[in-house]
């Protein structure tokens, strides 16, 4: 039996601050993971991987598993909950920002 | 310490203008990421996690006031306010902007920095032993062979494409405080029967698959040590396997081929390109000697290292922990600890950097070290300056007195910053060292080394800590492998792997069983944690790390 697929979201770094940015619901590039498109199915989030990587200013876009929350995607991995947050060891970055 | 000469100053500002004009023409869309992604790198620039990190080269750990300084006016300008100072020497900063890069470059090479080859597949910052030109156990200054190396390497045409990145440390004195053999080359200065030379290391390295370094030559002389060290790589870029990047380093180009055969492939290419070199290197060298000589040491009265020493407990816990062998007895060398606990290794805010140069020029001789324990050291202070500088340390956080302790930690940026991490170490090397500082056992613990790593690639040194942590990702969840007994010294070993890893929230507990192990199992309060591993082995460890559950106990 297939393994039930997890929505995915398409993240990336900005070309100028290099922070985290997402893909939402109307292709523009937001700060907020809460503010991201999920995606419910593959073959939708490729797609949208693949017109979010023509876009010189989003670096290194890939997509990731999220799941819906009461206030949008939330991560399902450690990595993508810091990299939505900031580092531990100061306030900075988004944690600091948003 | 070295100048730049009009070639390096020319070199340097041409590489600014260089990679300006490629930041540009990557903001206005002429440039692909992909076209860009390997010109950054080439000048330090990474994207991580949260922003684009700078890694800036301080070549074999030595910067002057005016360098610090400079160092804090970035930090404060471009960056939060503090920089990141690295288990190579380096300072990292965590957040540029792109746009700023060209300006923090320029500001940069205003002092004579640069971040070149701090990244990518070539010969990166050399690094030296951090107490070079002071040790009192030192035989020979590792600086200027180290800047012979800076020179030869940076954009050597033939070195710019290597199968992978290759690094470089040397040292002159008997104990190895430089890691010489965990490197593609450790470099040992010594003197043969009047002739000054080196012992070559080859194929040390740590990563994936850690290797101790093996004798490539017991002794080259200076006359032949650059050719040899070309020779070295020059074989190695042709031999080294560019099929598979974790098999690309030249430990495991020497682990297959054998050290005899690569000394063999060495000594041919060597007989072919030394002519080539015509004494230039050693013309060189002696230039380079003549920026490197000792300050003038001054003699005065001491009342006032031992009217402190006897009078302020402070004082003298701080200078018993903190002060190192110099070579003449009227000084000493000092280490400021950037290991507060409960701070982040190797961080140090804006002030604290300018607070440090300007120790450097009243007590230090205008000289710093960076040292790869990511400490920062003055190198050169009479004793009789200690209670002044100690004073100013203790009013601007830096008089923490743990060097070698065991809140003396040196963590990796770990998941906290770095794109290539597994699982986090720096709030790791916070609890321990917060966690240890309550239980006021530190100085009777003594010396430990506790070296935690973010990911297998190893900046943080596990694998030659006392206590080695490398952190994991374990089906979507951190966990922490621990090793013991690793060595980083002239004995250097690699630590054995305890067994199964430990969750986030059970990994400081974990160290402090292993930690009260060792205080029960140890002969006397002589035999350190390391001596105390040797003796009994893992066993004894194993059994505090992982207690049997009586549940379990009962059920057998």
């Amino acid at each position: 039996m297939a393994r039930p697929f997890t929505p995915k979201i398409v993240t990336a770094n900005a070309l100028l601050e290099g922070d985290v940015i997402y893909l939402s619901a109307s292709d523009t590039w937001v700060r907020a993971l809460s503010d991201a498109a999920l995606f419910d199915t593959q073959e939708v989030a490729e797609e949208r991987l693949a017109f979010a990587a023509k876009d010189g200013f989003a670096v290194g876009a890939y997509l990731v598993d999220a799941v819906a929350g009461e206030n949008g995607p939330e991560p399902t991995h450690f990595r993508e909950d810091f990299r939505r947050t900031g580092p531990s060891n100061h306030n900075h970055g988004k944690q600091a920002e948003l | 310490m070295y100048s730049y000469n009009d070639f390096d100053e020319a070199f340097v500002r041409e590489r600014v203008s260089q990679f300006s004009g490629q930041v540009a023409r990557r903001i206005d869309g002429s440039l692909t990421e992909e076209e860009f992604r390997p010109l950054r790198l080439m000048n330090g620039l990474y994207l991580q996690l949260h922003a684009y990190m700078l890694r800036v080269a301080i070549p074999y750990g030595t910067l002057n006031p005016d360098q610090m300084d400079q160092l804090a006016m970035i930090a404060e300008k471009f960056d939060k306010g503090y920089g990141h100072f690295t288990t190579r020497q380096n300072i990292q900063y965590n957040w540029p902007k792109l746009p700023d890069v060209p300006a923090i470059l320029e500001a940069l090479a205003d002092v004579e920095m640069h971040a070149i080859q701090t990244s990518g597949n070539t010969i990166r910052n050399v690094t030296a032993d951090h107490f070079a030109g002071a040790a009192a156990d030192e035989s020979f200054d590792p600086r200027p062979v180290a800047e012979l190396i800076r020179q030869w390497s940076t954009d050597h045409p033939e070195f710019q494409f290597l199968p992978r990145k290759f690094k470089v440390a040397v040292t002159g004195a008997s104990h190895d405080r430089a890691v010489v053999r965990a490197h593609d080359i450790g470099i040992v200065l010594k003197e043969q029967n009047g002739v000054k030379g080196a012992e070559v290391i080859v194929g040390g390295g740590l990563g994936r698959t850690p290797m101790v370094g093996k004798t490539l030559s017991d002794f080259v002389p200076f006359a032949d040590l650059l050719p040899y060290i070309e020779a070295t790589v020059s074989v190695w870029n042709l031999l080294g396997r560019r099929d598979n990047k974790y098999k690309a380093r030249i430990k495991i180009t020497v682990h297959e081929n054998g050290l005899d055969d690569i000394r063999a492939r060495v000594e041919e290419r060597f007989a072919q390109i030394k002519p080539t070199f015509g004494g230039v290197d050693m013309d060189m060298l002696a230039q380079i000697e003549q920026f490197f000589v000792s300050p003038i040491f001054v003699d005065k009265p001491m009342e006032s290292y031992t009217r402190a020493y006897e009078n302020d407990p402070v004082f003298r816990a701080w200078a018993d922990t903190n002060l190192a062998a110099h070579k003449n007895a009227d000084y000493a060398i000092v280490t400021v600890s950037l290991k507060k606990p409960g701070t982040t290794p190797g961080d140090a805010s804006a002030d604290q950097m300018r607070s440090l140069a300007q120790l450097a020029r009243d007590y230090a001789h205008d000289e710093l070290r960076i040292s790869h324990e990511q400490n920062v050291i003055l190198p050169h202070v009479h004793k009789s300056n200690l209670p002044a500088l100690h004073a100013v340390l203790k009013a601007n956080d830096l008089a923490t007195a743990n060097a070698g302790l065991i809140s003396d930690i040196i963590a990796c940026p770990g998941m906290d910053y770095c794109a290539l991490a597994t699982a986090r170490s720096i709030p790791v090397a916070q609890g321990i060292a917060t966690r240890f500082e309550e239980l006021k056992l530190e100085q009777d613990i003594g010396e430990l080394k506790i070296k935690i790593s973010g990911c297998i690639n190893a900046c943080g040194h596990h694998h030659v800590g006392h206590i080695g942590i490398l952190g994991l990702d374990r089906a979507g969840v951190e966990n922490y492998q621990i090793t013991l007994g690793g060595d980083g010294t002239e004995t250097t070993v690699i630590g054995d792997r305890t067994g199964p890893g430990f969750a986030y929230d059970e990994i400081i507990p974990a160290i402090e069983r292993l930690v009260y192990a060792y205080l029960d199992l140890r002969l006397d309060a002589e035999e350190t944690f390391l001596a105390t591993y040797r003796r009994l082995g893992m066993p004894p460890f194993k059994e505090a790390l992982y207690p049997v559950k009586e549940d379990k106990a009962d059920a057998a």
